[in-house]
């Protein structure tokens, strides 16, 4: 493993390189087809450069663990909004998780319906090309429009257009207060609808998660809300009103046991068990019962809305197949290595969409090092 | 400021080009007679100006890929042009180009409450996206002091901001998909009406990227509920300084209002003048709007206003109904138009972080009396984007050129601090030159090789961004 302690090394070491490169940040993340090549890391480029509380920005080495930028950013009372899932407990994967392996995969979870994804709060990149060159775009403020954004061409590019060195993130106010809303025993069309309604009122939902039911337990749907303490008081009265035509609402105020809930929908601890592959799917929620009833040996569980919808299910099975003439996009987040070996780990583009991405690969990794076949 | 020579050889086929154009469009929307292209000779950089070699208004995403094709063919650059209100000059055309104006595509194509999602025409202005939901008590986030006029295309291909950006975030924030044709007449669709990109995220790389890349037909915008209600409070403080600490510490402390806004004296005065809201003869004043149920809007505020209390404010002004709120309002909203009452102004767009918002406002001030010229400030502060308007006199020979210089010092600045050239207008024409400044030589190759992937032949608003000199040699492969 090649571990540069620097930008500099990093650059030769990439400009140097005789043939691929399979990069890693804290190897948690092994999304997409393997790679086979020589193993870069970016551990050493660790550390925070700058926080700012009352700029809500932090910049970061890639190889920063997240454990330490939400650490810090928690001594503030701010967190990252976009609440990165750890992808350890799908994967099964061990190590430390980076703030670049979350920017590579676009690392996003419950709140992205509300706070958006982790190429929302992404304001700057310094990265690597396949060249060696140190490029840099965006910057650490919160309004840019200088030039291209190659910051969200960067995020969710797995590591095929170049090696991020450095990010800067914005940040947010953490909440003084949050509460969890349950409905029990919808069927998926209802619990859409009832998620849609709560989404679609003004009392700012920032997690709308459904876990269909089972032999032995009961469909649970799940809405979450955050703020000030009169405020979640207030929006919780309001929204188990909203919900009263679906069925009975719970509410839970426990701090600890609310953050515990949705760590588990963001981590996909549900589906985690055993080694079938598990897809992650994404869908206008109104089409997420749809794609339920046609994969109907899945076992499933749904978030934003009904919008992304993970799927375990045996590997053999041709999900694309079954959803074929659905807009939306699937990628097989686990599976064997010898099925991602096979390719097709996200979802196939069209033929001028597929065009445009091969030639910015060819001009951003003109000899095809970075990570190759990655991303199929 | 520069455009490169017309090419001559296209002028002396102006005929044919046309004739092309009329043969795949409906009649009238090809217009080619100089007395009527003379609409089209700027944007709202009016500083500049040059009448195109012809304008063609489409209808359809397939008649603007016909437009694209015949260009592609013939070699001739086409500047696309949402409603022409871009203040960086992004829709400036050139003698021999065509501009390809998207004014006649404003229809809503698809509201979906449910999924909140709308699709629209490019065409289609920002605030009729919110006038297409409101009876739903949805609206579109994305609030440009033009919204009024601005278009959706131009929203796009700016990453257009606003006052409300510090919640909502700006266009890339709430773009969910786009048709966009590119400048060989392909149509591509990307996003959609679910959330995130399959594969690379084109999305986000064509938003902002001022008409370059491709051009936008039809967008699915996210709408959201209405809040339950918004308040304004209004603080003056007897310097900037303190002003800026105090916008510091409100975000430090947990609240985030939906939007802070800041006036200097100079603006406080004119504004008085001209709209008469009653504001504080102060150095500075800020204006913070928060959100939520009435109480939910009494618990933010108090303490937005314990914190304020804590930097000796000259008045403190809570709002107790509609008509209290719209008059602390009435003066922001109105500054633009005060400042023009007194001069003509040149409005710039850098960002900052807000902690070196202090550092910023004294520099702008030395800046100002150094040039001789009067610099007012009036801007979205708690997003760092300044807007630092530089009154001159148009009449005054070398008085537009000594702004201009003032105005590139002031970026410049924005620059060293930490920030960047333009937070929410783009660069167009107006900050090309100065992309130096901010970016290495490198930084801006990989931009234009992304350039190269879209439109090889540099044929789309290609005297834009890129200093001309470091795309001259990409520009001339179509000559």
């Amino acid at each position: 493993m090649l571990t540069p302690s620097n930008e500099r090394e990093m650059a030769e070491l990439v400009q140097d390189a005789s043939g691929p490169l399979s990069l890693n940040g804290g190897g948690t993340r092994p999304i997409g087809s393997p790679v086979a090549g020589r193993a870069l890391s970016t551990a050493a480029l660790s550390g925070i450069s700058l926080y700012d509380p009352g700029a809500l920005t932090l910049v970061a080495g890639a190889g920063t663990p997240m454990a330490e930028i939400e650490a810090a950013v928690a001594s503030e009372g701010q967190r990252l909004a976009f609440e990165p899932m750890d992808h350890r407990v799908l994967l099964g994967t061990e190590g430390v998780p980076t703030i670049g392996g979350a920017v590579a995969v676009n690392a996003s979870g419950p709140r992205r319906v509300q706070a958006g994804a982790c190429r929302d709060s992404l304001l700057g990149v310094r990265f690597i090309d396949g060249t060696g060159t140190l490029v840099k775009n965006g910057g650490r403020v919160m309004k840019n429009v200088t030039g291209y954004d190659l910051v969200k061409l960067m995020t969710g590019s797995y590591g095929t257009l170049g090696v991020l060195t450095e990010v800067s993130l914005k940040v947010l106010p953490a909440p003084e207060a949050t509460a969890s809303l349950s409905v029990a025993g919808l069927g998926i069309e209802r619990a859409v609808e009832a998620m849609s309604a709560a989404l679609g009122s003004p009392y700012e939902v920032t997690g709308a998660a459904h876990r269909p039911g089972g032999p032995d337990t009961a469909a649970v749907t799940t809405l979450r809300i955050e703020g000030f303490e009169a405020s979640v008081t207030y929006r919780a009265e309001r929204l188990k009103a909203l919900l009263a035509p679906f069925a009975a609402v719970s509410v839970e105020r426990d701090q600890e046991a609310v953050a515990r809930d949705w760590q588990a929908i963001r981590d996909v601890a549900a589906l985690a068990d055993g080694e079938a592959a598990v897809w992650r799917i994404s869908v206008r929620p109104s089409d997420a019962p749809m794609v339920v009833e046609r994969l109907p040996e899945a076992e499933i569980l749904m978030d934003w809305g009904g919008g992304l919808i993970w799927a375990r299910l045996a590997e053999e099975v041709d999900l694309r197949a079954a959803l074929s003439d659905l807009s939306g996009h699937a990628t097989l987040m686990r599976a064997s290595s010898e099925r991602r070996a096979r390719g097709d780990v996200f979802e196939p583009q069209a033929a001028p969409v597929a065009a445009i991405a091969e030639g910015l690969r060819a001009r951003f990794d003109p000899r095809g090092i970075l990570n190759p076949g990655r991303m199929g | 400021m520069d455009m490169p020579v017309p090419n001559a050889a296209l002028l002396a086929r102006k005929a044919h080009i046309v004739g092309r154009l009329q043969e795949g469009l409906a009649p009238g929307a090809v217009i080619s007679e100089p007395a009527e292209t003379r609409v089209y000779e700027c944007d709202a950089l009016t500083a500049y100006k040059c009448p195109p070699l012809a304008v063609v208004l489409p209808e359809t995403t397939e008649q603007v890929a016909a437009v694209l094709r015949i260009c592609h063919e013939e070699n001739v650059p086409v500047v696309p042009r949402g409603a022409g209100t871009s203040l960086a000059g992004g829709a400036l055309p050139t003698e021999d180009c065509v501009i390809l104006g998207v004014a006649r595509m404003t229809d809503v194509l698809e509201t979906d409450y449910a999924n909140r999602t709308i699709r629209v025409q490019a065409g289609r202005t920002n605030l009729s996206v919110t006038g297409a939901v409101e009876e739903e008590d949805f609206f579109y986030a994305p609030d440009p002091s033009s919204q009024l006029a601005c278009a959706i295309a131009g929203n796009i291909a700016m990453n257009s901001g606003g006052a409300h950006c510090l919640k909502y975030g700006v266009t890339t924030n709430n773009l969910l998909g786009v048709t966009m044709v590119l400048m060989d007449g392909t149509v591509v669709e990307l996003g959609g009406a679910h959330l995130d990109s399959d594969g690379y995220d084109l999305l986000g790389l064509v938003c902002g990227s001022e008409g370059q890349l491709g051009v936008v037909t039809e967008a699915t915008l996210r709408i959201l509920r209405k809040p339950e209600g918004a308040r304004p409070v209004l603080m003056g403080f007897d310097d900037s300084e303190t002003a800026g600490r105090c916008v510091s510490d409100i975000i430090k402390a947990g609240v985030l209002p939906v939007a802070i806004e800041f006036m200097d004296r100079l603006c406080i005065r004119a504004t008085e003048d001209f709209a008469g809201a009653g504001y504080p003869d102060c150095e500075a004043l800020l204006i913070v709007e928060v959100e939520g149920s009435a109480a939910e809007i009494d618990e933010q505020l108090g303490k937005i206003l314990e914190i304020a209390r804590r930097h000796d404010p000259v008045e403190l002004r809570e709002s107790g109904s509609a008509e209290e709120s719209a008059r602390i309002w009435l003066g922001r909203k109105s500054a633009f138009g005060a400042m023009g009452q007194i001069n003509d102004y040149m409005c710039l767009d850098g960002t900052i972080p807000v902690s070196e918002l202090p550092m910023v406002l004294r520099r702008i001030g030395e800046l100002a009396e150094q040039f001789g010229l009067q610099v007012g400030n009036v801007f979205h502060a708690g997003d760092g984007n300044m807007h630092p308007l530089i009154l001159f006199d148009a009449n005054k020979s070398g008085d537009l050129e000594l702004c201009e210089q003032l105005g590139a010092e002031i970026l410049k600045l924005c620059v060293e601090a930490g920030g960047c050239l333009t937070g929410e207008h783009g660069v167009g024409v107006e900050k090309r030159d100065l992309m130096g400044h901010q970016f290495a030589p490198e930084d801006l190759e990989i931009q234009m090789a992304v350039k190269d992937v879209f439109d090889p032949k540099w044929l789309l608003n290609p005297a834009k961004v890129f200093p001309l000199a470091s795309s001259a040699s990409r520009r001339e492969r179509s000559l």
